[in-house]
Order: C-alpha cells, then structure tokens, then sequence
C-alpha cells in the first residue's frame, strides 16, 4: 500500500481497524476528538460497534464488559478522561482482560489546557488506578511510529490479557504526516480462549472477577500478576539510539519531545559537539539496563540530560537507571508550552561549556 | 530541509494551503509533515501550520525559525516575521497588510491576494495565490506537482473549485517571478 497523508489521530483510528478492533467506547475531548470521529465512520464499514457514552467512567466500563466478553476493543481519552478511566483499568488489568487505551495526553493538571504536554507519565506508569498492576505503555514520536505501536498494543494486549496504553500527545494527534499500514487486511480475530465469556451452554461456566476476600488467595493472585509483568519487563523493552554513541552529553527524552531532541542534536553535531539521544519507546516497562548501559559507557565527565513536556516525571526513572551513580539533569517545560530545537540546545551548549 | 510557516485568520485557508504543499511534497518522493496550531482558536483568530520539507527524516516538525513565512494578515508578519530564518522568504498578503515587511535580509514578495483571487475566478482562492507566490519565489517544487495536489484535494465533489484554484496557483507564481535570489 502507498503513502497516505493523514493526521495522527485518525491515523490511529485506522490501525485499530486494521489490528482487528471491532468495538469502540468513548467520549470527546481535546486534542483526541479525530479519533472517535474517524472510528464513528470506520467501525461500522467492518460490521463494529462505536458506541459514544455517556462519560469516560461508563466507557472504560463499557471497554471492561466487551474485552470480558472477548471482543477486540479500545477507547481513547486525553488526560483528565484518563483520570476518570482509572477506576476501570484497575478492574480490567485484575480480570486479565485484553484491551487498548490512548491517551493523547494534554497539559494538566485539573482541567490544564487542550495543547501538548507529558505530564501524564506518572499516571501511565505507576498505575492510575488502585492495586498492583500495571499497564504496558508505548510510546509513538510519529504519525508512522503511533500506527506501529497501536497494531503492536492490540498483539502485547492478548499476549498479556492485560490493558495495554498508547500514550502519545496533542501535537502528534493534530499533525499530519505520511503513513503507510501494514499488510492491506485486517488482523487475526481473537484467538479461542479459556476466559471469555460467550455463553456457557456445554461447557463450564467462566467468571470474570477480581474480588478475592481470603487474603492467602488474594496475595497468590497477585504475584501471578506480578509474573507477567516481569515476563513483559523481559521480552516487550523497546528503545532508539540517535546521535553519538559516546557522547559528552546524552539525552533522554521520549515521543514528541525526543524528536524535537534530534533537531537539536543534529545542530550540535554540526558545530562538532558530541550529543546522543536515548529514547525509551516502552515507558513501561522502561529500559533501565540499555539506559543503565549507555551512561556506564559514556566518556569521563560527560552528562546525562533529561528533557520532558512536563516539570519532570520520567527523570526518576533515568536516576533509577542511574543507581545514583551520577547526576542527572533535568530541562522541561510544561502547561502547553513545548521547549523548541533552539532552547533544548542553548540548555546544551551551556552544560557543556 | 526546508520549512514554512504559514499563517493567517481562521478560515483564510492556510492549513489547507499548507496540506495541499504536504501532500504535492509527499507524492513528489519527500518527507514531510504538517503541524497546525490547535489552540483554543475563535472566529477572527489567527491558525497557522508549520510545514517542514526533506529528502531526509524529519526530526522535530516544531520549527525555531521557518525558511520561510506566508503572512496572510497583519498580526501574522508582526507576530512571526522576526523568526523567519536568516536570508528567508516572506510572502506578505498585500491585500490586507499595508506596511512593508522589515526584515532586509530576506527575499520578500508582497501580493495582492484578492485582485488575482477574483482574476482567477474565485476570491476565496485567496490561499493559492499565497501558496502560488511561495512555489515561485522559492522553486521548492515543481508548479506541476503542487497542480496535482489542487486537484486531489478538490476531487469527490468539489471538482468545480479545482479550475479557480489552479489558476489562483499559476497566478501567485507568475506574480513572484524573478524574485529569486
């Protein structure tokens, strides 16, 4: 299939059909609104169902029933949506049910602002909800790189039968780009499985549940949750490297704001200053070791900086990378503002004068 | 890489301009993208799109300072002519923006939108002759693949406007000839 110009929130729209997404749940807010849009028009020419609810409580609600009833299926929300959805993912991640959120997140907090922001890692990585789980989130820096990780989000969801999150912002939402999508059909439907309920005539009745009163039982359901997500922290790390390979300083920095990091680096180098960028793609689980094993090679004295679209939320994840073996720095602007090339570099050249 | 901002009122069609520039640079074998502003924009506000051009990835589609800025009105020179790069380009809508541009360092066409929107036959193509002005002043792709992208855009029931809107096109690029550097 060629390349098509299209923005990245209806490109998004279009990877959930092709990754054989059949049911969505949601409801409108900035900057992700193209999303439901494109779906409201999509779903039905695949014989899906979108259905707009009432609030975000009821359609992660709705999203909790469907994967239950082993249906493909997705929502999409921006920041405070999210919020409201934490509730759900926490149900959804105990009943080990496959399904996909996006969060086109937007400057926070409270109600913040409809423009770009980051600063809903903590949120994406530590939970959100209530309990010991965990979402796999991933992280798109482009329209093509955002079709990508939706298809791969629907695949880690079953593999996982976990909630996986796209987490991506308002300027990758609203920009358009060319993409191509893979394949030119439609993914696999869900696999024949043990858990979903589709009626039980002929078989065992299945339950979906994550009320466990005996404590014993509840703390056994609960490491055979944490398993899976050590088995993810094996096998779904993902990360780029750009720039030098043992640079005087090194980036960090993740989606919208690590391109923006390229730009500047690709300055630097040209007036011979040595800057690499390390950008986790999985912000959970997070490439602590390949981090770790970028600065451990780094030339004596040289720095780690870490750039977000927030006042700093990813940087205690690079200093736990670091063990506190060295200072991490920090550079960050938030509330809709996004640092440019020129200002992450002027922050550059003045550590490294 | 090459990049522009163009800038203007909501509903003067400089998003539209600036995808159709997408798309004509994408089909022409390029990388590109296309950023608008999104913010909480109000009838009478301004909108603008950063479009970036490259035969390489492009890193950040936020832009420090644009090759080149297509003003539409006046609060979009005052506003973003002091970020165009060194030795720019600055197209200035002279239908709306009386003063000169101030910037001595860059190729600056001044034209007036309305009169060769309506000589074209369509006073709302007023973005093409902009665009036009743009492709002439810069060469920064054929005036045959930006025609095309015209006429994709227009398809599915709008063909009617593609006529109006080419030859608003043809004459935004006639009119900044010979400004070469």
């Amino acid at each position: 299939m060629s390349k098509v110009l299209m923005k990245g929130n209806e490109a998004l729209g279009e990877a959930a059909i092709r990754a054989g997404c059949v049911h969505f749940f949601g409801y409108p807010i900035t900057p992700q609104t193209e999303i439901p849009e494109y779906l409201c028009k999509r779903l039905p020419e695949v014989k899906g169902v979108f259905l707009q609810a009432e609030s975000e409580v009821a359609a992660i609600h709705m999203v909790y029933g469907a994967a239950g009833a082993g249906i493909r299926c997705m929502t999409s929300s921006s920041s405070p949506g999210i919020s409201l959805m934490a509730e759900g993912m926490s149900y959804i991640a105990a009943c080990e049910l496959p399904c996909v959120v996006i969060n086109m997140m937007r400057a926070g907090p409270g109600l913040g602002g409809i423009l770009p922001a980051q600063s809903d890692y903590f949120q994406a990585t530590r939970g959100h909800g209530h309990g010991d789980y965990q979402c796999i989130v991933l992280a798109p820096s482009s329209v093509q790189e955002a079709v990508d990780l939706m298809m791969l989000a629907f695949e880690l969801a079953d593999k996982y039968r976990n909630p996986v999150m796209v987490c991506a912002d308002g300027m990758i939402g609203q920009m358009m780009e060319p993409v191509e999508f893979p394949g030119d059909g439609r993914g696999p439907p869900m696999a024949e499985n043990d858990w979903a309920l589709t009626g039980c005539e002929g078989r065992p009745r299945r339950i979906v549940n994550s009320l466990y009163l005996n404590p014993e039982e509840n703390f056994a359901y609960n490491v055979r949750l944490k398993e899976k997500y050590d088995r993810a922290a094996r096998e779904e790390v993902r990360f780029e490297r750009y720039g030098d390979e043992r640079p005087d300083l090194l980036l960090v920095a993740f989606g919208t704001m690590a391109r923006i990091c390229k730009s500047a680096i690709d300055d630097l180098r040209r007036e011979g200053l040595k800057v690499g960028l390390f950008r986790p793609i999985t912000l959970n689980p997070w490439p602590f070791a390949p981090c770790r094993a970028a600065m451990d090679a780094l030339p004596e004295g040289a720095k780690v900086l870490d750039v977000e679209m927030s006042m700093g939320q990813m940087i205690y994840d690079v200093k736990l990378a670091a063990e506190g073996t060295r200072k991490i720095e920090f550079y960050g602007l938030a509330g809709g503002l996004v640092p440019s090339p020129d200002q992450v570099a002027e922050r550059i050249r003045a550590l490294l004068a | 890489m090459t990049s522009v901002l163009m800038a203007g009122f909501g509903g003067q069609g400089m998003l539209l301009a600036g995808k159709v520039l997408a798309q004509a640079a994408m089909r022409h074998g390029l990388q590109v993208s296309w950023l608008p502003s999104y913010g909480p924009e109000m009838r009478g506000g301004t909108a603008n799109v950063i479009v970036c051009l490259s035969p390489e990835p492009i890193a950040s589609p936020l832009v420090s300072r644009p090759d080149a800025l297509l003003a539409m009105n006046l609060p979009s020179l005052d506003r973003f002519e002091p970020r165009v790069a060194p030795k720019g380009t600055i197209v200035v809508n002279a239908t709306l923006i009386a003063r000169e541009a101030e910037r001595a360092d860059c190729r600056v066409v001044r034209v007036d939108t309305r009169a060769l929107a309506q000589a074209a036959g369509s006073e709302r193509a007023a973005n093409f002759v902009m665009l036009g002005a743009y492709v002439g002043a810069t060469g920064v792709l054929p005036a045959e693949a930006l025609e095309e992208a015209i006429a994709e855009e227009f398809r599915d029931g709008k063909e009617k406007h593609i006529e109006s809107n080419v030859a608003a096109f043809r004459a935004g690029l006639e009119e900044a000839k010979g400004v070469h550097a």
